[in-house]
């Protein structure tokens, strides 16, 4: 009976646990926690590719809040940030209630809905960017023939009309979410919340203000909280439509560190440029926490 | 689903034309919305130069549809390559995840070891962390490991926010099974790794499909790392093939850019048109746990 004391050790829940629980912690640890570190790390340094780099203090931060190519990128995540999450918001809850009403075909409807959010966002972007060209773009050729307008809409080569552009392209791809996660919260409420509700003679708007607001408030708070936080740390749909351009109008933070830190070959200046985001961030995810237990105690504790 | 009939008893109350105006034509319009896109790639994707750089004729058709773009796709460029890459890159992540995610959620959900539920909040938040404040430090790391430029880099790297998002998602199925179960098995005498192999698991197999279809396709989208871990053009991953390297200058192949975007979106789109429910449950069960 030689295996009996690893089987006993074995039967051990923290033993077992640590054991358990170490791939996945590995992996985190090094490829997670520690880049986490290091990245704000480098941002305190002047490493560039190819060299390790000096401790420099804050330097990098004094350099960067001099830099208005830096402050304009909190401006434009800000913008970009706001505005598209509020329409996201506004749509995806729209979109949710439609799609939760008695409709033919309804998981079919569903099904296609997700789908802009399931394709690869460079691509469905690459899709975007034809729709947006300066030349040929379908929508100004829809528009002059409509007669609206007379010349085709330069959507990515002005600053404003690049901003309202790239906004739009991520509302595109995060409404799916938004509906969809919220259509689920929507589906958990009890309908006779509802009859309670029309028993009691509350219009379909009181019933939506009073009944369905409240109870799906706790999942829009995660729901949007991802949102935000996606959102926020957008790369991919700007770096295809835009570059940050024009006269960097639309760079965000994330585009703003890429750029610096790998092509520019600034790592350190990079790093501290993402480092930055951290703290909002990290307002985000308190946010989220508190959603999430105010969600528990609402519901009386865990749900299944 | 009972609930999707909710409100039944309240339809009758509105007339046939008020439905239309207050449910269909804004679906019908979000509709448009979300799928022209798609449409417009499509079209492209078959159309002949000719016919996309005129502005003679009506746009939203294709008179002399061609197969040319996909031609120069498969021929001029990696574009199989990439594919290949993709495929083995999103494969053995989401598989080295899974795997690893089983065992911490179990771990965590379940055993119930000292500080498992800190680990069940470090978890959360390490999903919260984006990419784009990791790939800085992990380009020096890729570096120093050697593997810059090698799929090693992105099969590596990937699990950083697979792993958060699997166990995340899985320490909900956990849940959802029974305690009783696993009692009935430990007084029975079964060890903990039988109650997980022959108990947990076989319950758990919608949990791990969802997580594995999930996983598949935040690897299949993943950008920035494969921009920026990867630059031998045979080596690139389809995102970042179809972006760097169908552009020349100020040459915009649109038909081939189209056609590349075409083929890269169709196996997440079929496999997930296979699995929409595990999908959606894997979505929303991620944000509502």
């Amino acid at each position: 009976m030689n295996g009996q004391p690893i089987r006993r050790w074995l039967d051990n829940r923290n033993a077992l646990g640590i054991l358990f629980m170490f791939p996945a912690a590995a992996i985190l640890v090094v490829f997670l926690t520690y880049p986490l570190g290091l990245g704000v790390w480098l941002g305190f340094t002047d490493a560039k590719v190819g060299r390790g780099g000096e401790w420099i203090g804050i330097e990098n931060y004094q350099w960067l809040w001099e830099d208005s190519v830096f402050r304009l990128s909190i401006f434009n995540t800000f913008l970009y940030t706001v505005v598209a999450s509020v329409i996201k918001f506004g749509l995806g809850l729209w979109l949710a209630l439609l799609l939760n009403r008695r409709l033919p075909f309804k998981s079919f409807l569903r099904a296609i809905v997700l789908l802009p959010f399931i394709v690869p966002t460079v691509l469905s972007a690459i899709a975007f960017w034809w729709i947006y060209d300066a030349q040929f773009s379908v929508v100004s050729w829809a528009l002059v023939k409509l007669g609206v307008i007379d010349e085709y809409i330069n959507f990515l080569g002005e600053p404003h009309l690049a901003r309202a552009s790239t906004i739009a392209a991520n509302v595109w791809r995060g409404v799916p979410f938004v509906a969809i996660c919220l259509l689920a919260g929507l589906q958990t409420i009890s309908p006779t919340l509802y009859e309670a509700a029309a028993i009691d003679g509350a219009t379909p708007w009181q019933q939506f203000r009073n009944v369905t607001l409240p109870m799906l408030s706790p999942i829009i708070a995660v729901v949007m909280t991802f949102s935000v936080l996606f959102t926020f740390t957008d790369f991919q749909l700007i770096w295809v439509l835009t570059r940050g351009g024009p006269i960097n109008s639309t760079h965000l933070m994330a585009t703003l560190s890429f750029q610096r830190a790998i092509p520019g070959g600034a790592l350190g200046e990079g790093a501290a440029i993402a480092t930055a985001m951290i703290p909002f961030l990290l307002a985000a995810i308190l946010f989220s926490y508190f959603g999430l237990q105010r969600r528990r105690w609402q519901q009386g504790g865990r749900d299944s | 689903m009972a609930d999707s009939e909710q409100r039944e008893g309240m339809h009758y109350l509105e007339s046939f034309p008020r439905r239309w105006v207050t449910v269909y034509i804004p679906l019908l319009l979000f509709l448009f919305f979300l799928l022209f896109p798609f449409y417009w790639m499509g079209l492209t994707a078959f159309k002949p130069n000719a016919e996309l750089l005129s502005t003679e004729g009506n746009p939203f058709w294709v008179l002399e549809p061609t197969l040319q773009h996909f031609r120069k796709l498969f021929i001029d460029t990696s574009y199989p390559s990439w594919m290949w890459n993709t495929i083995i890159i999103s494969v053995v992540s989401t598989f080295l995840s899974l795997a690893a995610s089983v065992f911490a959620a179990y771990a965590i959900e379940r055993l119930r070891f000292k500080g498992s539920h800190q680990l069940g909040l470090a978890i959360f938040l390490a999903y919260l962390v984006p990419p784009s404040i990791l790939f800085i430090p992990l380009a020096t790391m890729i570096f120093q490991l050697g593997v810059f430029d090698t799929r090693w880099a992105l099969i590596l790297t990937y699990p950083t926010f697979l792993i958060p998002f699997c166990t995340w998602l899985l320490m909900g199925y956990f849940r959802s099974i029974p305690f009783e179960l696993e009692e009935c098995a430990l007084i029975d005498g079964a060890t903990r790794w039988q109650i997980l192999t022959r108990i947990v698991l076989p319950l758990a197999v919608p949990g791990l499909i969802s997580a594995g279809i999930f996983a598949f396709t935040l690897s299949w989208n993943e950008f920035i790392y494969a921009l920026t871990f990867i630059s031998a053009s045979e080596n690139k991953t389809v995102p970042v093939g179809v972006i760097t390297e169908l552009v020349e200058g100020d040459v915009y192949h649109w038909g081939s850019l189209m056609a590349g975007a075409l083929i890269g979106s169709l196996p997440v789109a079929v496999m997930y048109s296979f699995f929409v429910e595990y999908y959606v449950a894997g979505m929303t069960g991620a944000v509502k746990e």
